[in-house]
């Protein structure tokens, strides 16, 4: 498990992160949220050592992170690029070796490692013959190469048609079955709902949620329903404690004020003619997202 | 969070037993560095046709140096003893007559003929067709007792080439060699990957496997150049300027390491002040200034001792000024041994400075950086 706790990081007097906490755990896909600025390159900067700390701690497994440890970080800039003049596999290769593998173990992992990304046909082509999405995929064999403990991913999935979107998505999900830790960070909230299982969000350089996707949703549950019935949902307008948001004949989406509103008006619901269906509807990403930048 | 207890970090037989030193990933840049270059076709061509310039160069001035010495010159059995005492510096034909001694003149096949009778104290005569050679008319006269009292040990002639050969190779690979690295750094600047790689080793194994790549590389043209210099001169038989030449260059090679050395982490250090390959002129031009500065010094005071022993002593003009001293023989055995240390102190610095603008500047990307900015904390 990697925690971070009280990080803080100042450029020239701004202070661009304060007190910057949460945890990564292991075999958990972790989603990092935040606008731009927010300081979520800074912050995945810090954790690989890349950029150093003003203050705070960095910890694997109960042990401040060492360099030792980050060897076995994989990571993914949000700057994309390799050499434009090396061959796929000679590249990939070479960043194993750096790593610390010895030149025939990471010539074995990485040509197996292409070869799962789709890319045994491209070994000996040089990284500037390829597609665009080609590039991609040669940037994540980099990062996972060296069979990482921790992944930290910065925009992973910024760039990629959705298609791409699902096979990178696989591949971090695989890696977290075996145990890794990941964080990844993205501006696309409904790619993040959809795949973590962790969220961290982040704005202004403090953390002002984090936690497990679902606890966070029903923390920031409302008394928020949709009602679909067979007659008119009209009545629901006159109802005490009810605020309906939407209304289009038997369909109704609605507020209530408290828990015994919500059972009444099912009760009533029922009573005035059959119910298709009456769902809480939990705050979408982008809704807990806006509701605690605020 | 109880996701400590159900799923184990991983931690496979696959994984390195220990990290590599810092010198291994310094080796492992320095391999990259100096293989792609030397995967460059414009690199190998460009090296080669240097070689093959050198090497005209040094065979021609040999062969030329050659032919200027010796004079066909005939004589009759009454002179012969005269071109005896002048050795090789004359190719002797010679004939039965003085007559024929004239013809041999007259038809061009020698340059000059020694015919008996004439004043005393010579008792002959020297033939010529249109002229004669000055050369030839002083080897054979009586010249008087010269006593010089402050001597110069080599012609200016020969001092001007080999100041210039000093000058014009240290400013060669020197410049060639650091605008390598220049575009190399900021190569990785422009393209990202620098992120990554200093994700896996510390920023200071990136810049030390980049240097040592690139003084390999320039060491390895210098070595080469040295190596047809000697191979030049033997060929054609010029051992006694071998002799005069081979401290100086075996000094201008180990002044040249360091030389290079501090250059390159001065190159580097600027490089990473930019993000684009267009924007490198504008931190690496005053360095390309101290490369050529020795070169052009060498060329217009290589005849004054005190610009040359300055010269000697400044780290950034020492592995021209230094040498060239050594091939004048104005330089105590000590001086370059001081020399160099000026150097490496300077080198060691350059380094600890390099290093810490190179570390500062290489994540950010844009515009330029202040070296202000560059060398704070």
């Amino acid at each position: 498990m990697l925690e971070l706790s009280g990080i803080t990081k100042s450029y020239g007097g701004r202070r661009v992160l304060d007190d910057v906490g949460f945890t990564v755990a292991d075999g958990r896909l972790t989603g990092f949220v935040g606008g731009n600025g927010a300081g979520k390159t800074t912050t995945m900067r810090i954790i690989l050592g890349v950029l150093a700390r003003d203050g705070g701690e960095v910890v694997l497994d109960g042990t401040p992170v060492t360099a030792a440890d980050r060897r076995r970080f994989g990571y993914m800039p949000e700057e994309r690029g390799l050499y434009p003049k090396m061959r796929v596999l000679e590249h990939i290769v070479y960043l194993a070796r750096l790593h610390g593998f010895t030149r025939a173990d990471a010539a074995t992992r990485a040509t197996a490692l292409l070869e799962e990304l789709g890319l045994g046909e491209r070994l000996n082509d040089n990284i500037e013959t390829l597609s665009l999405g080609n590039q991609q995929r040669a940037q994540i064999a980099a990062a996972l190469v060296h069979d990482p403990r921790v992944l930290i991913l910065d925009e992973p999935f910024s760039g990629l048609d959705p298609l791409a979107v699902d096979v990178v998505a696989g591949v971090l999900q695989a890696r977290a079955a075996q145990g890794v830790s990941v964080l990844f960070s993205s501006h696309q909230l409904d790619v993040v709902e959809r795949l973590c299982d962790d969220l961290v969000i982040i704005a202004g350089g403090t953390i002002r949620a984090a936690g497990p996707r679902e606890g966070l949703r029903s923390q920031h549950a409302t008394r928020r329903f949709e009602l679909v019935s067979g007659g008119d949902a009209g009545w629901l307008r006159s109802e005490p404690g009810v605020e309906v948001l939407e209304f289009d004949g038997g369909y109704a989406l609605f507020d209530a004020d408290s828990d015994e509103t919500v059972q009444r008006v099912l009760r009533d619901a029922v009573a005035r003619g059959d119910v298709a269906s009456f769902t809480p509807r939990h705050p979408s990403l982008a809704q807990i997202f806006k509701e605690v930048i605020q | 969070m109880n996701s400590r207890a159900t799923t184990p970090a991983p931690t496979r037989a696959t994984t390195p037993a220990s990290s590599p030193a810092f010198a291994q990933s310094v080796w492992l840049v320095t391999e990259r560095e100096v293989g792609s270059k030397l995967r460059s076709k414009a690199f190998v061509i460009s090296t080669a046709i240097l070689f093959v310039i050198a090497l005209a160069c040094v065979l021609w001035g040999g062969f030329a140096a050659q032919s200027g010495t010796s004079y066909p010159v005939a004589v009759t059995p009454e002179t012969s003893a005269v071109t005896a005492e002048l050795g090789e510096a004359v190719e002797v034909t010679e004939v039965a007559t003085a007559d024929e001694a004239r013809e041999l003149v007259r038809s061009g096949d020698v340059d000059a003929a020694l015919v008996p009778g004439g004043a005393e104290p010579f008792g002959y005569t020297l033939v010529g067709d249109e002229r004669v050679s000055t050369t030839l008319i002083g080897m054979l006269s009586i010249a008087p007792q010269v006593e010089l009292l402050t001597p110069d040990a080599t012609d200016g002639f020969l001092r001007y080439i080999v100041a210039l050969g000093f000058g014009l190779i240290f400013f060669m690979a020197a410049l060639t060699f650091g605008s390598t690295i220049a575009q190399s750094v900021v190569e990785e600047k422009q393209t990202r990957v620098v992120e990554l790689l200093i994700s896996a080793i510390p920023t200071r194994a990136l810049l030390a496997g980049k240097v040592l790549g690139n003084t390999i590389l320039a060491m390895g043209q210098i070595i080469g150049l040295a190596a047809i210099a000697v191979i030049g001169l033997t060929v054609t038989g010029q051992s006694e300027l071998l002799t005069g030449l081979g401290a100086p260059l075996v000094w201008f090679g180990v002044f040249f390491l360091f030389g290079f050395i501090l250059l390159a982490s001065l190159f580097a250090a600027a490089a990473a002040m930019v993000s684009r390959q267009e924007d490198i002129g504008s931190t690496t031009t005053p360095l390309t200034f101290l490369v050529m500065a020795p070169y052009f010094l060498v060329i217009f005071f290589n005849d004054n001792p005190l610009v040359l022993t300055v010269m000697s002593y400044v780290p950034f003009s020492a592995p021209v000024g230094m040498p060239v001293r050594i091939f004048l023989g104005e330089a105590q055995w000590w001086e370059p041994l001081l020399s160099l240390a000026v150097l490496l102190a300077t080198c060691v610095a350059a380094i600890v400075l390099g290093a810490k603008i190179y570390e500062n500047s290489l994540l950010r990307m844009g515009a330029r950086v202040k070296l202000s900015e560059a060398l704070k904390a």
